[in-house]
């Protein structure tokens, strides 16, 4: 019987119940992805982000919380054109976090 | 009397306390600046954070504690030495100066733009510095190039602080809240202005500072987008075309100003690698430790006091200034 309203699943991200496996094997191959504050530098020169919804600022913290799926399957825009390389005031080596992730994820 | 003299090198905020201390103290002080006058940069600045004070007002007290004191001006030092029972300064031109210790207040270098070849400083004609932004609100008019009041202005946070692509990983601590000063600032020089400002992470740390904020916010109705513009690039009409990434919503932003800021940082200047005194990671001059040896260098006879040992506010300046004089008196009693 349909009475009109649903259950949805919760959106939290469990950081309780997250494993960490994936994302310290990432952790050890590129450790420069840890410097990552977010600044947004990346994403905003970023020539696939223009047109997808591809944002390695977000990746990388996808990848620190766990959500290894949603990660991965922005992972194909990205076209490796290390642009994000020379902007990250951070020194974050992107390009090489972006093959990493594309090994192990 | 030469067993009393104290060289002051630097007459900005933190010399021109320090040697006005020092007299207190029963010293002969002996200011030497570099520039004609003294004053350092503060006595370029318009107004200051947190309250909008008038930064002269602050240089005409700092004058008046320090008059009579005796200096020598357009004198650049390039070398300290510890002697056995004083130290020697060595100037530019081969002068001399000699007294029982140094205090060294040399401050720091405004961080030069035009290494972040991406904001176009130096090359669009309407992206200007904090400073010479500054230098507008003291003259009265802030205008762009072509003489007209902007509409549109953006100030970029951290430009030559966190940012290891220039060399400069530290922060630079007073621009976050010179970049908010100088929004409101903004807004009431130029009516109806729309200033938005780019950041990675605000630093309202001081007393006041973010309550300031908040008014810049509700009073002025600036704007503060949350991402590190990646680059700018100038449109035939001379306004600026900037690329960056609201984090906060997640997408890509363009925008295009009238006027574009960088709050430029402050860098260790070339003295630090000259003097031959310890330095730190940021360049800047090392205290002998930061807890509660902060105004002494590790070398006898040589301290510091201000921004010399990195980014200080104008408050923290006077009271290092303060100590460095007590601290002197203490050591040369022993």
């Amino acid at each position: 019987m349909d009475f009109g309203f649903t259950i949805n699943a919760p959106r939290a991200i469990y950081l309780d119940k997250m494993d960490p496996v994936l994302r310290d094997r990432v952790i050890a191959r590129e450790r420069t992805t840890l410097l990552c504050i977010g600044c947004g530098s990346c994403t905003a020169t970023c020539t696939a982000g223009q047109f997808t919804p591809f944002s390695l600022r977000k990746v990388q913290h996808l990848v620190r919380r766990g959500e290894y799926e949603t990660a991965k399957k922005s992972l194909k825009d990205c076209m490796l054109c290390g642009k994000c390389r020379m902007v990250c005031p951070r020194g974050v080596n992107t390009r090489a976090v972006i093959h990493v992730l594309l090994e192990i994820l | 009397m030469t067993q009393e003299r104290i060289l002051v090198i630097g007459g900005g905020v933190a010399g021109m306390q320090a040697a006005a201390a020092l007299r207190e103290e029963g010293f002969e002080p002996f200011i030497i600046e570099k520039e004609k006058a003294a004053g350092g940069h503060v006595a370029r600045w318009d107004r200051l954070f947190p309250t909008q004070l008038r930064a002269q007002e602050v240089i005409d007290r700092l004058s008046a504690g320090a008059e009579g004191i005796g200096s020598a001006t357009g004198c650049e030092i390039v070398s300290v030495l510890p002697e056995a029972d004083g130290v020697t300064a060595i100037a530019a031109d081969g002068q001399r100066f000699e007294g029982r210790a140094a205090v060294v207040a040399t401050g720091f270098d405004l961080f030069d733009a035009r290494f972040k070849e991406e904001y176009g400083y130096g090359m669009y004609e309407n992206v200007v510095t904090s400073a010479e932004l500054e230098r507008m609100f003291r003259e009265g008019r802030v205008a762009m190039r072509s003489g007209e009041a902007p509409k549109r202005v953006a100030i970029l946070h951290c430009v030559g602080s966190r940012d290891e692509k220039v060399g400069q990983n530290h922060c630079s601590k007073v621009c976050c809240i010179t970049g908010i000063k100088q929004a409101i600032e903004l807004t009431e020089a130029v009516p109806g202005v729309q200033v938005t400002n780019f950041y990675m992470d605000l630093r309202a740390f001081g007393n006041g500072y973010e309550e300031l904020y908040r008014r810049s916010q509700v009073e002025h109705g600036v704007t503060y987008v949350r991402g590190r513009i990646s680059e700018a690039g100038e449109t035939l009409d001379k306004r600026i075309q900037l690329k960056v990434e609201d984090t906060l919503v997640g997408r890509p932003l363009r925008l295009t100003v009238d006027m574009l800021v960088l709050l430029v940082g402050m860098r260790a200047p070339g003295c630090c690698s000259s003097f031959g005194l310890p330095t730190q990671e940021n360049g800047f001059f090392a205290p002998r430790d930061p807890y509660v040896e902060t105004v002494a260098s590790p070398v006898r006879g040589i301290y510091l006091a201000g921004t010399a040992t990195g980014p200080k506010t104008i408050g923290e300046t006077v009271n290092e200034a303060l100590a460095v004089a007590r601290r002197i008196k203490r050591d040369l009693a022993k």
